[in-house]
């Protein structure tokens, strides 16, 4: 992971064979502790719950997943064929893959610039206040602890056809909303539902990431800018920018992977001219059109999304903690 | 040391509304009836059905077999959120203990085999993974809600990072004393994790509570159903009624949201310090 051109090596690094000769004797550059315990069967005791548990459960399928994209099953059970990367050319090729990623795409953009901004903004302001603060701050987070196919349910009510209040203002102000039916009225209960859901996590961050913004620092920041708006776009925005790229990933992948209980509340199993994510998609064509070979050609392509993601994430929560 | 606005106080009143607003609804109009919220809309005042709604809820709910009640479901929804919490912690520290405090062969690939589960959470392997479970029979049991879900690093990242901060002389001193592994472990590290269990027990409560793609695959006998799945099953039977049990969906989602929602109120403290420093 770390062993990418574009990371500025040092002279000293040493050689990828010196390093897995280090790593197949269990040693390393620089151990975690001074101290350690030796050799002997015990560490694997301790370890070894959680191999089998990450083996069967998360290697297995993984495997499983990669070998059945490149198959086709038989409707009825009778064995597989072996078809090459034909499922990723079918997947990559339909235009309902395409339209489904390009919506993914969007949903993720928007979900993630609302929550995130909603997110610093009240963070910022419950920063400043003094009075209520507190009241605010467990108000705001209680939010977080909301199931995500409950927050669907809830939306769903707000949105409902026959006493929804938002399709009520959205009368009120001449435009039929039908949720469920029409193409971009679900997209705005998805987004406002799934936007709702996250601003507390984010709220959190932020809050705590300016917290930690010594008094020092704020106090010459006050002397130095007398604008409200100047003070936060020269001080604390760059103070709080690891936070904000650490919850920007956060935020993508919430999107992506957790909001598909809210989708499957409101879209209901119905996909016609409903839209969802690649993730909703995976499992519609899995456990619904039984295409098990297609499913899983799908769940690769997102696999190679989400590590790369996570990738990305891991390698700035390093810099982070050098930093920190 | 600023001067505070009004403007502040105002946007941080419409965040919270619009936070808070829904829930408050959802809950008051918990307590009407049905035909009442469908012919006057959603409520923010509390109506004098409450009672009947949460009993029925509670105890009469049918579903298809008839045996799956409120009550079976939420203690389902309990089973779930202890039994991952506690798994998770005991697994994650055990594995911890292990990747921090001995120097072993294989050390090194066995911490990236562990971490490598932080790339890619559960939904993008769903399909493979149910035929996993169908293969080991796993398919309506507990063992099979709860187990898959700890194959994730998440725990053991968190605890990993924990026992890194815990100072060697700890370890120096009782080796002195002629401690072994064993004894460190239960005698030393679990007595001074306790405020990181804590935290670390909230936020899997709720992750182990919440989950609602992997119940939904798992269970088809309704005896296992959870809240999150017993809100799919609720919504399955709307489909085609001339007026929809408003009323017993509200009560639902109540039921559903107040056990996490309490324990975060309540431990908040815990719960930031936790959620903030784990980094998920």
């Amino acid at each position: 992971m770390t062993d990418t051109p574009l990371s500025a090596q040092g002279p000293t690094a040493p050689s990828f064979l010196h390093r897995l000769r280090d790593w197949w004797s269990g040693e390393t550059a620089n151990p975690v502790k001074r101290v350690q315990f030796g050799h002997g069967l015990t560490p694997w005791l301790f370890v070894l719950p959680q191999l089998a548990v990450v083996v069967i459960f998360f290697y297995w399928p993984s495997a499983q997943a990669v070998t059945s994209s490149f198959y086709i099953e038989d409707p009825f059970g009778f064995g597989s064929t072996f078809v090459g990367m034909e499922n990723y050319a079918d997947a990559l090729g339909s235009k309902e893959y395409l339209s489904t990623a390009w919506f993914t795409a969007f949903f993720c953009v928007v979900v993630t610039a609302l929550a995130l901004g909603i997110g610093l903004l009240l963070a910022v302001k419950a920063d400043k206040v003094i009075r209520g603060a507190e009241s605010y701050k467990t108000l705001l987070i209680s939010v977080y602890a909301i199931a995500p196919p409950v927050a669907g349910l809830i939306g769903m009510m707000f949105f409902d056809m026959h006493m929804g209040p938002f399709t009520r203002l959205f009368a009120f102000f001449g435009h039929e909303l039908r949720v469920g039916v029409d193409y971009w009225d679900t997209t705005i209960a998805l987004i406002t539902i799934s936007v709702w859901k996250q601003i507390p996590y984010n709220f959190i961050f932020f809050l705590s990431g300016l917290q930690s913004v010594p008094v020092s620092v704020r106090e010459a920041a006050l002397i130095d800018a007398r604008s409200g708006w100047r003070r936060f776009k020269d001080v604390t925005l760059p103070l709080l920018a690891p936070t904000a790229f650490f919850l920007l990933i956060i935020n993508i992948t919430y999107t992506m992977f957790d909001t598909f209980p809210i989708i499957d509340v409101i879209v209901k199993d119905k996909p016609a001219n409903n839209p969802m994510t690649l993730v909703y998609k995976v499992y519609l064509d899995g456990f619904k059109g039984n295409d098990i070979g297609g499913s899983s050609a799908q769940s690769v392509i997102l696999m190679v999304v989400v590590a790369a993601l996570t990738v990305l994430q891991f390698r700035f929560l390093e810099r982070r903690v050098h930093y920190g | 040391m600023q001067k505070i606005k009004p403007f502040d106080h105002l946007i941080l009143i419409l965040g919270t509304l619009f936070l808070c607003v829904p829930v408050l609804m959802a809950l008051m109009s918990s307590t009407h009836t049905a035909v009442d919220i469908h012919s006057n809309g959603l409520f923010i005042t509390p109506g004098s059905n409450g009672y009947a709604t949460y009993e029925k809820v509670l105890t009469h709910r049918g579903g298809f077999t008839g045996d799956v009640t409120g009550l079976l479901m939420l203690k389902n929804s309990l089973i779930m959120g202890f039994g991952f919490a506690i798994g998770k912690i005991v697994l994650s520290m055990m594995a911890a203990y292990a990747l921090v405090y001995f120097r072993f062969r294989f050390a090194t690939v066995l911490f990236w085999m562990i971490f490598a589960t932080l790339l890619l959470p559960l939904e993008v392997r769903i399909m493979p993974s149910y035929q996993v479970m169908s293969q080991l029979h796993l398919l309506n049991s507990y063992t099979g809600l709860i187990v898959p879900l700890l194959a994730s690093a998440t725990g053991t990242f968190f605890f990993r990072q924990f026992f890194k901060s815990v100072p060697d002389e700890l370890l120096e001193a009782a080796r002195i004393d002629g401690a072994g592994p064993w004894k460190f472990f239960i005698d030393v590290l679990v007595p001074l994790s306790k405020t990181m269990m804590a935290a670390i027990f909230i936020i899997m409560f709720i992750y182990g509570w919440n989950q609602y793609l992997w119940p939904l695959l798992m269970t088809t006998d309704e005896s296992f159903y959870t809240l999150m799945r017993g809100i799919k099953s609720i919504l399955q039977v709307w489909v085609g009624s001339q007026i929809p049990d408003y009323n017993e969906a509200f009560a639902l989602a109540v039921l559903a949201m107040v056990p996490p929602v309490a324990v975060v109120v309540i431990f908040q403290r815990m719960f930031i310090k936790g959620l903030t420093e784990s980094d998920k």
